[in-house]
């Protein structure tokens, strides 16, 4: 029993088989992160203060202490950056804000946000506590509420009240949490003042009255602004001074009532995360990560001089610090520590108490995520600390009120800070932990694909590209078997020794089973390819001269520009700037094709007798070609072409000198196109053109402009198709239709001011395929990689990079009234991914119009394509677990990862569209 | 015949790459403050001109190309002339093919022009020296097998490495390391001239392990 099987049907079952080794992988690279209980289910009482040594004495206070602050609101202002309070640009436009920071009762840090510095995981962190993992960032628009224990929802079973005014984020977060509130959705952009009014408008009336403990206020403007003008724009200051007047009297109003309540109100401004100097947010950079924290309470002490050097925090403490400032028990999966300074009004006794709650937590925390938690330096600091706690609390009882008990409670406290830090940060290293069965099984799933693509490289693009696939030699099927059981073995042995949770072990028996006998499956497939080429080496050699054909520039540069970008992405500046190797690659590619043409031309007229019959053949084929693909993009000129061909007048006229200067006008085209957005990381606040035609009306223009035109080639296009309707050309003409559908719903999708990108690639593409491809005569495998660094150099001029913050999200609201989850994704992939999909539809096009010269074209065009992702996907993922522990693992290597994950996907599709496509032709050649 | 030539080849070659060496080495002497990193337009300036000085110096001398045919002096003039367009021309196309590459557009357009000179200093002032503004003659050697000297052999060689080293020097651009070499055009400078370099130091051995493949064809 054989199966007889053609190259793009292989390429695209290897594909499927990546893609699931590739959502293996992730899986266990971003766990989902599984911290403490669920809150409500076991409730654990709050600690008691430890107890003093010794029998006899015992400490009463075992309740919570009681809130510090009667009242607390909280003012979030999105992208609010440190220097926005505390630089000039603080100084110049919130004066109030200065004036209270410099010589008013206040406490001002920088809080350091942890990156993806996206907005919902920074209010997570903030009310939680804790960090999230980063796959929040992938859920960030569709936010589910909060499950984890948080602030919020203590603050809620506590009996407090609490108003919400600001980024409806938090009312999905904790839908009905709020005794009262009024969301503003962050959708519409470039919106500055109506989202703010929207909150403000509600505080005349809220400030008035008596009845909330808690009010939290986001205001979305700033944000708004950074995204659309960046951080020195004109419009930052006024919004600024906006801001300055709702603190002042947020502050005033506070302070007039404090006279009447025993407790004083606490005034919390802080931003979730700052802003880049392009002005968008995401990554890791201290622009991105630094913002101020302010706490302002007539319960601090008065500041005297000017600030001096502002104390660094993490935004995790804040919870911890707001929790013991309520009166709350502290959230349990909470990393942070409570900033001292905001209860240091307190008696030290308090004081002792807040961080010995804190430590408590944390400590439980971390028993309950470290088996061996006991020899943790935090763990055993902080029991140490509990001990001195203890001492000191006898003394206390005794009566003791020297000099002495002061002392020796400041060393207490000095223990237990240090204690928490030591503890906070060994908690907050373990967000990173990796569940490593999961990726090694994803990991040898993807390289065994990769190795079977390599070792049928040389049948796959034979001229037939066909495999006959040997169903049951019983040599391998016991091998086959033997793996089986070997593997399943080790399944067992790993999973039942695995202390720490793991996805691939939770999963059904039958699904692990299935994995295993997919990857012996591989396995006996490699070896059988290894037999079969061990077997035809020990043959003599029949075909001597496949192998002395030697390697032209073009076959050199895309050699070793695969294997140059492959490299590259071990590191992190290569991902950042990864646009930057695409369209070094493309350039080059581009010259080495020029210099081709130039040596074809030229050449050409020296001796002219020699290449006269490769001319002949040069004009047969596009003949033939413009023959069987009658619609074409381009067939407005596919009259002049025909002349040309028949007339023998092609090379020595004018179509020679557009056929020499298209290298040229590609280049520029491509120089232009990568000035239109300044993507990347190192050179990102370059001016660009897109800023420039998103400034003006010129915007407006440009749509109509382009979209007229791309509607009436795709109008065109189809009129042609059904006035020319001949039986071969009824397939090339529904992929045309594809191809301009796709192009269509691009223009549709594209911001506006990229729609130039969708012009170029148009035009490169109908130069590529006319003047460059036809006269040089490509191989399919050479035509495809081409098509293929073309597509990711698009990619990047579309304005993507390896960022998550350059996702454009806008497109997938496009055409829907509210969030609809599938086609919003669905949109969204296709506008972040239109560059390589256009090309690989357009190669799919040119190659099935090759058909006639070479019937296994597409075949191999669909090989070659699964070969270029699944080189690159299999060598990052190594890189990737190596690479770990790196400091950018998070801001550079994951993000890159989940690109090229999705990559994978969308690569998978295509080659299933190819090896459909290719069907067809076969069937059709058939019958 | 052949060793003869080969040896002058590998003296000429060797004689370039000593002065390049010296360029970085002398003017220190003379000016304050200059270095490589340091003041790298001035280093660029003084390497173009020294290279350029001894290849014309050198060309004369050897006479690597015999000319055919004695010429009257207003032709010489005019070739002499030919010969400046062309360098000029040039030097005007490596610096569009360096902006198409990514090369800022109007910032640092002195840096962009005098790197393109270094190139055109590499590549096409040894060309116009060996074969005069003969676009055909370039396109010959140029193609595959073309060569018909070992002069000519060695222009491959040089204009080819010096080309590569310029493209292997903008590698470490993007890398975040901020070092001094880092800063535009050092690295693709310094990378071309390392190329060069090379090239010279290369086309002598390699033409020496080749002898017996190299068969010219007489013209």
């Amino acid at each position: 029993m054989r199966l007889r099987l053609r190259s793009g049907a292989l390429a695209a079952g290897c594909l499927l088989a990546e893609a699931l080794g590739v959502a293996l992988f992730l899986r266990g690279f971003f766990p989902l992160p599984v911290r403490s209980l669920p809150r409500g289910e076991a409730r654990a009482q709050p600690p008691a203060e430890p107890a003093p040594p010794g029998p006899g004495i015992a400490s009463n206070w075992t309740k919570i202490p009681p809130p510090l602050f009667r009242k607390v609101v909280i003012v979030l202002i999105d992208a609010l950056r440190d220097d926005f309070v505390f630089g000039s640009k603080g100084k110049q436009f919130m004066p109030y804000t200065t004036q209270v920071i410099e010589k008013g009762t206040s406490y001002s840090f920088i809080a350091e946000a942890k990156p993806p510095t996206v907005t919902m995981p920074r209010i997570k962190a903030l009310m939680t506590g804790s960090i999230p993992g980063f796959i929040d960032v992938v859920v960030n628009l569709n936010s589910p509420a909060l499950m984890s224990d948080n602030l919020i929802w203590q603050a809620k079973a506590a009996g407090k009240r609490i108003i919400f005014y600001g980024d409806d984020t938090w009312v999905k977060l904790f839908p009905k949490h709020f005794v009262e509130y009024d969301g503003t959705t962050s959708f519409f952009v470039s919106d500055f003042t109506e989202v703010d009014d929207n909150v403000t408008r509600h505080l005349d009336r809220v400030l008035k009255r008596e009845d909330w403990d808690l009010l939290i206020l986001h205001y979305l403007g700033l944000d708004h602004i950074g995204h659309m003008t960046g951080p020195n724009s004109p419009l930052v200051g006024p919004k600024l001074r906006e801001m300055d007047n709702v603190l002042k009297k947020i502050h005033i109003s506070l302070l007039s009532k404090e006279g009447e309540a025993s407790l004083p109100s606490l005034l919390v401004v802080c931003g979730d995360h700052g802003m880049s100097e392009t002005g968008s947010h995401g990554g890791s950079s201290e622009d991105e990560v630094h913002t101020p924290l302010l706490f302002i309470s007539s319960a601090f002490e008065k500041r005297s001089g000017p600030l001096t050097q502002l104390e660094l925090v993490q935004q995790t403490d804040l919870a911890s610090t707001l929790a013991v400032g309520l009166g709350l028990p502290i959230s349990r999966n909470n990393v942070g520590n409570i900033i001292l300074p905001v209860v240091g009004s307190k008696t030290m006794r308090e004081q002792l108490r807040f961080l010995h709650m804190n430590g408590f937590q944390l400590s439980t925390l971390l028993q309950e995520n470290t088996p061996a938690y006991e020899k943790d330096l935090g763990y055993e600091q902080f029991k140490i600390a509990e001990k001195s706690h203890g001492n000191w609390i006898k003394l206390y009882l005794e009566g003791n009120n020297s000099e002495i008990l002061l002392n020796l409670g400041k060393k207490v406290l000095k223990q237990y800070l240090e204690a928490l830090r030591t503890l906070s940060s060994s908690l907050s290293k373990q967000v990173a932990q990796y569940d490593m069965y999961s990726m090694m099984v994803g990991t040898v799933i993807v390289m065994e694909v990769l190795l079977l693509l390599f070792l049928s490289v040389p049948k796959a693009l034979s001229s037939r590209a066909e495999f006959e696939v040997p169903l049951s030699p019983p040599l391998f099927s016991l091998l086959f078997y033997l793996m089986c059981l070997m593997l399943c073995a080790v399944h067992v042995i790993v999973c039942t020794s695995a202390e720490s949770l793991c996805y691939f072990c939770s999963m059904s028996w039958l699904t692990a089973v299935g994995v295993m006998m997919l990857i012996s499956a591989l396995m006996c497939g490699i070896l059988s390819a290894v037999g079969k080429i061990l077997e035809n080496s020990r043959l003599p050699l029949k075909n001597p001269g496949a192998s002395s054909s030697s390697w032209s520039e073009v076959d050199v540069l895309i050699l070793a520009g695969t294997i140059g970008h492959v490299l590259s992405l071990g590191a992190s500046s290569f991902i950042e700037e990864e646009h930057q190797t695409w369209y070094f690659l493309i350039n080059t590619l581009c010259l080495a094709l020029c210099q081709e043409l130039c040596r074809n031309h030229f050449l050409l007229k020296e001796c002219d007798l020699q290449l006269g019959t490769t001319m002949k053949q040069n004009f047969d084929s596009i003949g033939e070609a413009s023959e069987c693909k009658n619609i074409d993009v381009q067939a407005a000129s596919n009259s002049k072409l025909g002349k040309a061909a028949s007339s023998a007048e092609f090379v020595k006229g004018s179509d020679k000198w557009i056929s020499l200067a298209s290298p040229w006008i590609i280049l520029i085209c491509c120089r232009l196109l990568r000035s239109l957005n300044q993507t990347g990381v190192q050179w990102a606040h370059r001016p660009d053109f897109g800023h420039w035609l998103t400034r003006g009306i010129t915007e407006a223009r440009f749509v109509y402009v382009f979209v007229l035109g791309i509607v009436f080639t795709g109008t065109k296009d189809l009129l042609k198709s059904q006035v020319i309707s001949a039986d071969s050309s009824v397939k090339s003409t529904g992929l045309w239709e594809v191809y301009s559908g796709l192009v269509l719903l691009s223009a549709l999708l594209f911001r506006p001011h990229n729609l130039p990108v969708l012009v170029f690639c148009l035009l490169i593409q109908t130069m590529m395929t006319k003047y460059i491809w036809r006269p040089l005569k490509f191989d399919a495998a050479q035509i495809t990689i081409m098509h293929y660094w073309f597509g990711q150099a698009f990619f990047y001029f579309q304005g993507n990079s390896n960022g998550i913050a350059t996702v454009d999200v806008s497109a997938g609201f496009v055409g829907l009234e509210s969030y609809v989850e599938i086609p919003a994704i669905f949109l969204t992939a296709f506008a972040t991914y239109a560059g390589p999909l256009l090309w690989a539809i357009h190669l799919l096009c040119y190659l099935s119009s090759e058909v006639s010269r070479n019937s296994a074209a597409v075949g191999h065009g669909c090989f070659c394509y699964a070969l270029m992702r699944s080189i690159p996907v299999a060598i990052y993922i190594v890189l990737v677990t190596g690479l770990r522990y790196h400091l950018f693992i998070w801001s550079v290597f994951s993000p890159k990862l989940l690109y090229e994950g999705m990559h994978v996907f969308i690569t998978a599709a295509i080659c299933l569209f190819f090896t459909a496509m290719d069907q067809n032709h076969s069937q059709k050649v058939q019958g | 015949m052949k060793e003869a030539e080969l040896r002058r080849l590998l003296a000429a070659n060797l004689l370039c790459a000593g002065s390049i060496v010296l360029t970085a080495l002398v003017p220190a002497l003379f000016l304050d403050g200059f270095s490589v990193l340091g003041t790298h337009l001035t280093w660029l300036c003084i390497c173009s001109v020294c290279v350029s000085v001894l290849n014309v110096t050198l060309c004369l001398i050897l006479k690597p190309s015999p000319s055919s045919k004695r010429s009257s002096l207003s032709n010489k003039i005019s070739r002499f002339l030919k010969c400046c367009i062309y360098f000029f021309m040039s030097c005007i196309l490596f610096h569009a093919i360096i902006v198409l590459y990514g090369a800022p557009l109007i910032e640092s357009v002195t840096e962009t022009f005098l790197f393109a000179v270094l190139l055109s200093t590499f590549t096409t002032l040894q060309c116009l020296c060996l074969l005069g503004p003969n676009i055909q003659a370039w396109i010959r050697v140029f193609s595959r097998n073309g060569a018909m000297s070992i002069w000519e052999n060695s222009l491959q060689i040089t204009t080819t490495c010096s080309i590569l080293g310029g493209w292997f020097g903008a590698f470490p651009i993007p890398l975040d390391w901020d070092r001094p070499w880092q800063v535009w055009p050092i690295s693709c400078s310094l990378g071309a001239t390392f190329g060069y370099m090379a090239g010279l130091i290369i086309a002598p051995l390699w033409i020496h392990w080749n002898r017996k493949q190299l068969t010219y064809k007489s013209r």
